[in-house]
C-alpha cells in the first residue's frame, strides 16, 4: 500500500476511544459533584457491605441516576442528531426533526395534566415513551411506508407543531397556576431528582434505539451519494427510514420522557465532530454519541457548580450555549455558499 | 450477466416516459444509449438498474427478477453511475471511491485487501489517484465526474450502467473515459452508457440503442445511426466522415424549425 493510503483511515478508533474515555470521566465527575459533600470511597464501602448509610443512599438514589441518565441521554441526543443529519443530508437537522421529541413531551404533559403523574412513580416517563411511539406511528401513517425523505420531514414538522399546540392547550386550560408551572419547568429539561427506576425504564429502550441507529451507518455513508446511488449499492431506503425513525423514537423519545426537552446538543455536537471523521456520516454516529454525553454531563455539572438558585434548567443552559453556536454555524455555512 | 427489459412502461403523471421498451444488454458488450432530451434514456437506465418502479413490463437479470437475486447480489453485480452525481458531504476522494465497496462489505469489518486493491485500481483507471487526499468540494466539475466514475468502477460489477459519464469532461478526458469504458467491456464486463456525443457513440460502442419519445427507434451496430434516423430523432442534419479508418458524425444544421417558428407557437 502506498504512503497516502496509510493516511486514509483517519484516527477513528483512537478518537472514539478518547471521547468514550472523556465521557466516562465526565460521568464519574458527575457522581462527585453535588450540593452536599460526598465521600465517594466511604459510600462505595458502605454499599459493598450493604450498609444503608446516608452517603450510600445519596450515591445510589441521587447521584447515580443523575450521572447515568446524563450520559445516556446525551449519547442518545448526539447519536440521533448525527443519524438524522445523515438521513436528511442536512447539517441543520436535529434529533426531534421527525416529531418524536414533541410527541414525547406531549405524552408527559398529558400525564401531568390528567393528574396521573402522582399516581405511580413511572407514570411520567411511561407517558413520554407512549407519546414518542404515537408520534412515530403517526409519522408512518402520514408518510406511508414508501414515502420519500421530504415527505418524512414535512410530516415530522407537522407532528412537532401539532404536539406543541396541544402542549400549549394543556397549559392554557391548566386548572391552577401551580400545575402550569410544574409543566413548564418540566418542559425545560433537567436531570435533577431522577430515580433509579426511571433509569431502568429508559436505558433498555435507549440501548435498543442506539443499536438500530448504529446499524444504519453503512447506509448513511451510501446515502451521501444520493438516493439512487445508495439503492444501487444494495440499501433499501424505505427500510432505512423505518429503522432510523424507530431508533430515534426509542432513543430520543425515552430521553425526553425522563428529562424533558433538552435542545441543541443533538444539533451542535455532530457538527463539531464532523470534520474529525472526514465528514463520513457513518463514522459520525458513535463519536457524536460520546460527544453528546460529554456535553450534557458537563452542562449538568455546570448547573450544579454555578452559584445560581434555583438551579438553572439543563435545557435552558444547553440552549443558551447552543444558540449562539448555531448562529456562528449558519454564518459559516452562508460564507461557504 | 444479461439484463433483459420486456415491455418496460413508465408513466410520470400523464407523461409517458417509456412506452413498452424491449431491450437486452449483456456482459462483454459496450452499448451506447442515445436519443434527444426527454427520450427516456435516464428512465431506461434506472429500469435496468432496478431503481425505477414499472407500470407494466419487467426487467430480468439472467432470467431472474431482481427480487429473486436480492439487493446485495444485484448491488455486487450491477453498478450504477447517476447522472450529474454529487456528494452531500465534502468527503475525501479515496473515501468516496471506497463507497463503491459497500456491497462487498462484511459486518463489523473494515476494508479488505481486495477492497483496497479495487479502490486503487479504480482511482488509477479514472486518472484521479493524485487527487485521493483532496475533498470533493475542492475539485473541478470534470474531476468530480471522474471521481464518481471511479466510485462506480470500484464496485467491480459485471454490468456498469453509466448515465452521461462524459458530459462534464474535457476532450482529453472524454477520450480517456471512453477508452476506459471500452477496456472495461473488453475485460468481460458489460457497459451501457448514455451519451450525447454521436462520434463517441459510433466510434467506441459495439451497439447503439436509439431512444425517442419513450420508444426504441433503432437497436444495432453503429451503422443503424443513418442520416434518416439522425434527422428523425434529433431533428438535425449531420456531417459524416472517416478519419484513420474510424467514423465520425457531427451535428451540423437543425432541420427542425426552431420553436418560435413553429405554427403552434406563433402566438405564444
Amino acid at each position: 500500500m502506498s504512503g497516502a493510503l496509510a493516511r486514509a483511515p483517519a484516527p477513528y478508533w483512537p478518537l472514539a476511544a478518547a471521547l468514550a474515555g472523556l465521557a466516562l470521566v465526565a460521568t464519574c465527575a458527575s457522581l462527585v459533584v453535588g450540593y452536599v459533600h460526598l465521600d465517594l470511597l466511604a459510600a462505595l464501602n458502605d454499599i459493598a457491605h450493604g450498609r444503608p448509610s446516608l452517603p450510600a443512599l445519596v450515591l445510589v438514589q441521587l447521584r447515580l441516576p443523575r450521572a447515568v441518565l446524563g450520559c445516556a441521554v446525551g449519547f442518545s441526543l448526539g447519536l440521533t442528531g448525527a443519524a438524522m443529519q445523515g438521513l436528511l443530508r442536512n447539517p441543520l437537522a436535529d434529533p426531534g426533526v421527525v416529531g418524536v421529541s414533541g410527541g414525547a413531551a406531549l405524552g408527559a404533559v398529558v400525564v401531568f395534566y390528567s393528574g396521573l403523574a402522582g399516581a405511580f412513580a413511572l407514570a411520567l416517563p411511561l407517558g413520554g415513551v407512549a407519546g414518542a411511539i404515537v408520534a412515530a406511528l403517526t409519522l408512518f401513517g402520514l408518510a406511508g411506508r414508501g414515502a420519500g425523505t421530504m415527505t418524512l420531514i414535512l410530516a415530522g414538522v407537522t407532528i412537532n407543531s401539532f404536539a406543541g399546540a396541544l402542549t400549549a392547550l394543556a397549559l392554557n386550560l391548566s386548572p391552577n397556576p401551580y400545575a402550569a408551572f410544574e409543566i413548564m419547568f418540566w418542559l425545560m429539561g433537567s436531570l435533577t431528582d431522577r430515580s433509579l427506576p426511571q433509569v431502568w425504564l429508559a436505558l433498555p429502550l435507549m440501548l435498543a434505539g442506539w443499536a438500530l441507529l448504529l446499524s444504519a451507518a453503512p447506509a448513511l455513508d451510501a446515502l451521501s451519494l444520493g438516493e439512487d446511488t445508495a439503492s444501487s449499492l444494495g440499501f433499501d431506503l424505505a427500510r432505512l427510514r423505518l429503522t432510523l425513525v424507530a431508533g430515534s423514537a426509542l432513543a430520543v423519545g425515552s430521553a425526553v420522557a425522563v428529562t424533558g426537552a433538552i435542545g441543541f446538543v443533538g444539533l451542535v455536537v455532530p457538527h463539531v465532530l464532523r470534520p474529525l471523521v472526514g465528514h463520513r456520516p457513518g463514522r459520525l454516529l458513535l463519536v457524536s454519541g460520546f460527544g453528546g454525553a460529554i456535553v450534557l454531563l458537563c452542562a449538568d455539572i455546570g448547573v450544579r457548580l454555578l452559584p445560581i438558585h434555583p438551579e438553572l434548567k439543563l435545557g435552558v443552559v444547553t440552549a443558551l450555549i447552543g444558540a449562539p453556536f448555531l448562529f456562528s454555524l449558519i454564518d459559516r455555512l452562508r460564507r461557504e455558499a | 450477466m444479461r439484463i433483459v427489459a420486456t415491455n418496460a412502461t413508465v408513466r410520470f403523471g400523464d407523461r409517458i416516459a417509456l412506452a413498452g421498451v424491449d431491450c437486452a444488454v449483456r456482459s462483454g458488450e459496450m452499448v451506447a444509449l442515445i436519443g434527444p432530451n426527454g427520450a427516456g434514456k435516464t428512465t431506461l437506465m434506472r429500469v435496468l438498474a432496478d431503481l425505477q418502479p414499472l407500470q407494466a413490463g419487467e426487467a430480468r437479470y439472467d432470467g431472474r427478477p431482481a427480487r429473486e437475486l436480492g439487493r446485495g447480489e444485484l448491488a455486487r453485480r450491477v453498478a450504477f453511475l447517476a447522472q450529474g452525481g454529487a456528494a452531500h458531504w465534502p468527503l475525501r476522494v479515496d473515501h468516496l471511491v471506497g463507497l463503491g465497496r459497500l456491497p462487498h462489505r462484511r459486518a463489523f469489518l473494515g476494508l479488505s485487501a481486495a477492497d483496497h486493491a479495487a479502490i486503487e485500481a479504480a482511482l488509477a483507471a479514472a486518472d484521479v489517484a493524485h487527487l485521493r487526499a483532496r475533498t470533493l468540494g475542492a475539485l473541478s466539475g470534470g474531476e468530480r465526474a471522474r471521481v464518481l466514475l471511479a466510485r462506480a468502477l470500484a464496485v467491480e460489477a459485471e454490468m456498469l450502467l453509466a448515465d452521461e459519464p462524459v458530459a462534464a469532461l474535457d476532450p482529453l478526458h472524454q477520450l480517456r473515459a471512453m477508452e476506459l469504458l471500452r477496456s472495461v467491456a473488453r475485460s468481460g464486463a458489460g457497459v451501457v452508457a448514455v451519451l450525447h456525443d454521436l462520434t463517441l457513440a459510433v466510434r467506441f460502442c459495439d451497439r447503439l440503442i436509439v431512444l425517442a419519445g419513450g420508444r426504441v427507434v433503432a437497436d444495432g451496430p453503429p451503422s443503424v445511426l443513418t442520416d434518416a434516423v439522425v434527422a428523425a430523432v434529433y431533428g438535425v442534419e449531420a456531417l459524416r466522415g472517416e478519419y484513420r479508418g474510424e467514423p465520425f458524425i457531427v451535428p451540423w444544421t437543425a432541420t427542425e424549425p426552431s420553436p418560435a417558428a413553429r405554427p403552434g407557437n406563433a402566438g405564444a
